[in-house]
């Protein structure tokens, strides 16, 4: 007996949403116990002043508000919706995974949920992940959420991430299409640089200490920000190879929101021409890891600097080390 | 083979690219971050853009023995 297939269909992101927690920090709030300054931060980070949430605005709330917005521009109901990807390491229960809270807030008919941990390059794995889906027959529409609170897991002492980390959540509906609206993932890990960043140390070992204390996230900043910049422009020429277009033919690129000079360092480095418009969210929004590039794209939508039918190349890369990028049409 | 002063010239034209600082103000005895204000991202662009040019490595644990120009300049030498 020959077993069915499902028929196939071309994949593309119909719809994003984002949530911005209504607490703004600016640097002045972060600087006294760094002993630093705003123009410092402002100088190594391009940071002017973040998103903190308050303990109302959780995980699974800040999810579901982004999801409710890209299922609106969508068009799509949450019913329709066959799989919940969310991209996080905020969410502090071991299990279940935050995913099937928030298919059920959002009134999903028992979407397939889970969560996946790629860190600040999760999104990106999300969107691999429902693209292919899409294009299987697995699933129809797929919602990606990437969420964080990365508040919660910062040290407000440390001089080399305190001003960095954020809060937020940014959302997308990928679904079927005629025409292809993402482009082959390009994404790999370096798990010989495990260490650049990562919480400081596992649960147990909290747990054993005398006094506990929450596992910060510790980062090497200058190691980060060399393979970033450089090994990510890389990795961004490749995806658009992979795309089958130019970097002629990009209208909009949208890198994971980490660092100012780190999106300056790999647009100079990918030489990109003067018509590519380029996402510059963390100036008020904060490095808000898995959130980062969707939340960064809405804006664009909003202010009107992305339009639809532009040709975007997202790329996001993290702890692991991990990454992972395509090109997508923004609908 | 360069010479040391067609190094430091090179360097100079590096450190000018990242920062905008003037080329002449990059002399040997100058400290990196003291006199010239590079920070420590500016010099990872500094030790990327050297490595291309010269054909060297230049570890992250080595770029903090990189105090000053004259340093870089040593170790750029002693690399080629």
């Amino acid at each position: 007996m020959r077993l069915r297939e499902t028929p196939t269909t071309s994949s593309a992101v119909l719809g994003v949403g984002s949530y911005r927690p209504s607490r703004v920090v600016p640097n002045a709030e972060i600087v006294e116990r760094i002993d630093s300054s705003d123009e410092w931060i402002q100088q190594r980070s391009g940071i002017v002043e973040r998103r903190f949430a308050t303990d109302d605005e959780t995980v699974v709330s800040m999810a579901v508000a982004s999801a409710r917005q890209a299922l609106e521009e969508a068009g799509v109901d949450a019913a329709q919706v066959d799989c919940v990807v969310v991209a996080t390491v905020s969410h502090f229960l071991q299990t279940p995974s935050a995913a099937s809270m928030i298919a059920f807030e959002l009134g999903t008919e028992r979407a397939a949920a889970f969560d996946i941990s790629a860190a600040c390059a999760g999104f990106c794995h999300g969107v691999a992940l429902a693209s292919d889906m899409v294009r299987g027959g697995s699933a129809r529409h797929v919602l990606v959420i990437g969420v964080e609170k990365l508040s919660d897991q910062t040290d407000p002492t440390d001089r080399g991430s305190a001003f960095i980390f954020a809060d937020g959540a940014g959302a997308v509906v990928v679904g079927p299409s005629e025409e292809p609206g993402i482009s082959p993932v390009v994404w790999g890990s370096d798990g010989e640089q495990y260490d650049l960043i990562r919480s400081r140390e596992d649960w147990r070992d909290v747990l054993a200490a005398d006094e506990p204390r929450m596992p910060h996230l510790v980062m090497q900043g200058n190691a980060v920000f060399r393979w970033a910049s450089y090994e990510m422009a890389k990795v961004a020429r490749e995806t658009i190879a992979a795309a089958g277009i130019t970097v002629e033919d990009l209208d909009l690129f949208v890198p994971h929101q980490a660092n100012m000079r780190i999106t300056d360092a790999m647009a100079r480095a990918l030489k990109l021409p003067e018509h590519v418009r380029i996402a510059r969210d963390i100036a008020h929004q904060g490095n808000t890891s898995a959130a980062s590039i969707p939340l960064a794209l809405r804006a664009m939508l909003d202010d009107g600097t992305a339009r639809s039918g532009d040709l975007a190349l997202i790329i996001a890369f993290g702890a692991g080390l991990a990454y992972a990028a395509q090109v997508v049409r923004v609908p | 083979m360069a010479t040391t002063e067609e190094i430091r010239a090179g360097l100079a034209e590096l450190v000018n690219e990242v920062t905008g600082l003037d080329a002449d103000e990059v002399q040997l005895d100058k400290s990196f971050t003291e006199d010239l204000d590079v920070d420590s991202l500016s010099m990872v662009e500094i030790v990327v853009a050297a490595e291309e040019k010269f054909g060297v490595t230049i570890p992250d644990d080595q770029v903090k023995n990189l105090k000053t120009v004259g340093d870089a300049v040593s170790y750029i030498e002693g690399q080629s």
